[in-house]
């Protein structure tokens, strides 16, 4: 059966060899063309959404209205990015959005790490079934806990604030942030630990001296997912989110897509681009970590 | 040295934040609302106990049911157009640009990482029309064809929905999916092409196979994301037109928040939860199957 694959397999491969170079070249090049075709489509469809958003930011009103949609802006001024700025609340939507979002992740990123060495490095009776029970939280939606939480943080007078997501974003991340370091842990060698306590390191001093610094990576690239998936957020920004003045941008753009999306373009889609260019930048400099980081969370997840 | 690991204050003072907040931020709160998906009320009404009510009240609810309806078929053609276009493209860049895929494999990533309500606003404007037309209109234009206004119908706003979902996914998966697919030794490859097994049938009979394991987390994973389906609609088109593309979470968002109905809203929460459960048990299962067959 093999045999006679292999003599199939090869027939073919010998005529090709006795075909003058410059054919071999020519069909080469022939058998390319749907392969450059093909990337240039998924270019097209990929970029050219993001690249009319963008080129539509520097568009005035009338040129909205009469030009056809596929013409270039007739000049690159900025009144749409201000307009959106100083009428709509785009300002104060970023300034929220950073203020629940860089805490949040640092006390994802601190306390996971922490919780994942306690849970891998050290060796107590009730450690698995504890990063079980962690890993539990992975499974349930987010909605199961939003009507509870709502009672508690209403109860307790937070919901003229922030912390209500700040809390929220904070517990979200948490289990899936401690199970993937705890894996991450699993993966550094034992005796790693070991020497460091021969050395008479104490156990404590350990994780701050040994554990951290090794998961310095690990730290950057979930500390990325989770800034992402807190900045992108919209259920939770819009369901503890009591005033307009609290909004985080998402809720923002969706307030301002209802005040004016069907009369003032130009702002919006400044407002709109701004988080493209913003999130591009960010992606030119981290798009490898990004990447691999989204992917081992959503696999191990 | 089992002293030293066995440290009961380092465990504590490491472990303890995150317990501690794990436990009375999410599972008592989903043990709260599991509670509560037996009252009928809210705080300021009071809450009264309705036994399973509420779970009847949603089987007769057609507005429950339409909603329990669009995540599902929303979610089933989410996931298999994320899962096709991904491994598509995951193929793309494995068998055909090889070591050249990285500008390809990073620019498809990248609508992933836009939030969900800016790809949904800038959607709505690329298929417009009236004052403002968008872009496809004015291919379909173009084509001879009159404009569409694709958010005025259920379908088209599913339509529209759908093709944001997978325009934005699409990247993701291809990468989760290619490194699934570099995890297959070039040898089993490379003797596979020398018995004779060439393009379709490589990849039917070799590559496919070899990279089930990661499919199915990449299915369950869809699954999982698309059945909580929620930003894009909204933001698209407001659950609309009506009511007819809501899913179930906005229905919850709606009943728990709009109309103050937290029994009620905990009881559609607790069907979205088992839905998410039903999905992955069923993905397990079928794929159990599959390998006990072979």
């Amino acid at each position: 059966m093999t045999e006679t694959q292999t003599l199939v397999g090869i027939a073919p491969l010998s005529r090709k060899t006795s075909r003058v170079p410059f054919g071999r070249r020519a069909a080469r090049i022939a058998r390319r063309i749907p392969v450059w075709f093909v990337i240039a489509l998924l270019l097209i469809v990929v970029l050219y959404p993001q690249v009319w958003m963008v080129l539509g930011s520097f568009k005035t009103q009338s040129e909205f209205l009469s030009n056809p949609t596929w013409a270039l802006p007739e000049s690159f001024d900025l009144d749409n990015y201000v307009q959106a700025f100083t009428r709509g609340n785009v300002a104060v939507n970023y300034r929220n959005s950073l203020l629940v979002t860089l805490p949040s992740v640092a006390l994802i990123v601190m306390l996971g790490v922490a919780a994942g060495y306690a849970l891998e490095v050290m060796i107590w009776k009730g450690r698995h079934a504890t990063l079980l029970l962690i890993l539990g939280g992975i499974m349930v939606p987010g909605q199961m806990i939003l009507v509870p939480l709502f009672t508690v943080y209403f109860k307790l007078g937070l919901t003229n604030s922030l912390w209500p997501l700040i809390i929220t974003y904070t517990v979200m991340g948490l289990p899936l942030t401690t199970f993937l370091m705890a894996t991450y842990f699993r993966s550094v060698p034992r005796e790693v630990f070991e020497a460091a306590t021969m050395d008479g390191c104490s156990p404590l001093k350990q994780f701050f001296v040994i554990g951290l610094p090794l998961m310095k990576n690990a730290i950057l690239t979930i500390a990325l997912v989770q800034f992402f998936s807190v900045w992108n957020d919209l259920l939770i920004a819009l369901t503890f989110t009591s005033k307009q003045d609290l909004a985080t941008i998402q809720v923002g753009l969706l307030s301002m897509n209802d005040q004016y999306g069907s009369t003032q373009y130009g702002p919006l889609f400044a407002a709109i681009s701004i988080n493209i260019v913003a999130l591009l930048i960010v992606f030119v400099f981290l798009n490898k970590k990004i990447m691999a980081g989204m992917a081992a969370g959503s696999v191990k997840g | 040295m089992k002293r030293v690991f066995g440290d009961r204050k380092t465990i504590i003072i490491l472990l303890a934040p995150t317990l501690v907040l794990y436990i009375a931020l999410k599972v008592v709160p989903v043990a709260w609302s599991l509670g509560l998906s037996f009252f009928e009320g809210n705080t300021l009404r009071g809450f009264t106990f309705v036994g399973i009510d509420n779970f009847a009240k949603f089987v007769q609810d057609p507005a429950g049911i339409q909603s329990l309806w669009v995540s599902i078929i929303f979610a089933v053609l989410a996931t298999a157009g994320q899962i096709v276009f991904g491994y598509l493209l995951a193929l793309l860049y494995v068998f055909v640009l090889r070591k050249g895929s990285a500008f390809i494999r990073t620019a498809v990533f990248f609508p992933m990482v836009l939030p969900t309500v800016a790809v949904a606003l800038l959607f709505k404007s690329f298929v417009a029309v009236g004052d403002n037309q968008g872009p496809v209109n004015d291919v379909l234009n173009f084509l001879g064809l009159g404009s569409v206004e694709f958010l005025a119908s259920t379908v088209g706003t599913m339509g529209v929905a759908l093709a944001m979902t997978w325009w934005s996914s699409m990247g993701f998966y291809a990468v989760l999916l290619y490194t699934g697919l570099l995890d297959i030794p070039d040898e089993v490859i490379e003797s596979a092409r020398i018995d004779g097994a060439n393009g379709i049938r490589l990849v039917r009979h070799i590559v496919l196979p070899l990279s089930l394991p990661i499919l199915i987390s990449s299915i369950i994973f869809s699954f999982n994301s698309t059945l909580k389906v929620f930003d894009s609609l909204l933001a698209l088109n407001g659950g609309g037109p009506g009511t007819t593309t809501a899913p179930l979470t906005l229905y919850m968002y709606r009943t728990a928040f709009e109309y103050a109905e937290y029994g009620y809203g905990s009881t559609i929460a607790l069907v979205l939860t088992l839905l998410c459960l039903v999905f992955t048990l069923a993905v397990f299962r079928s794929t159990s199957k599959k390998s006990a067959e072979a």
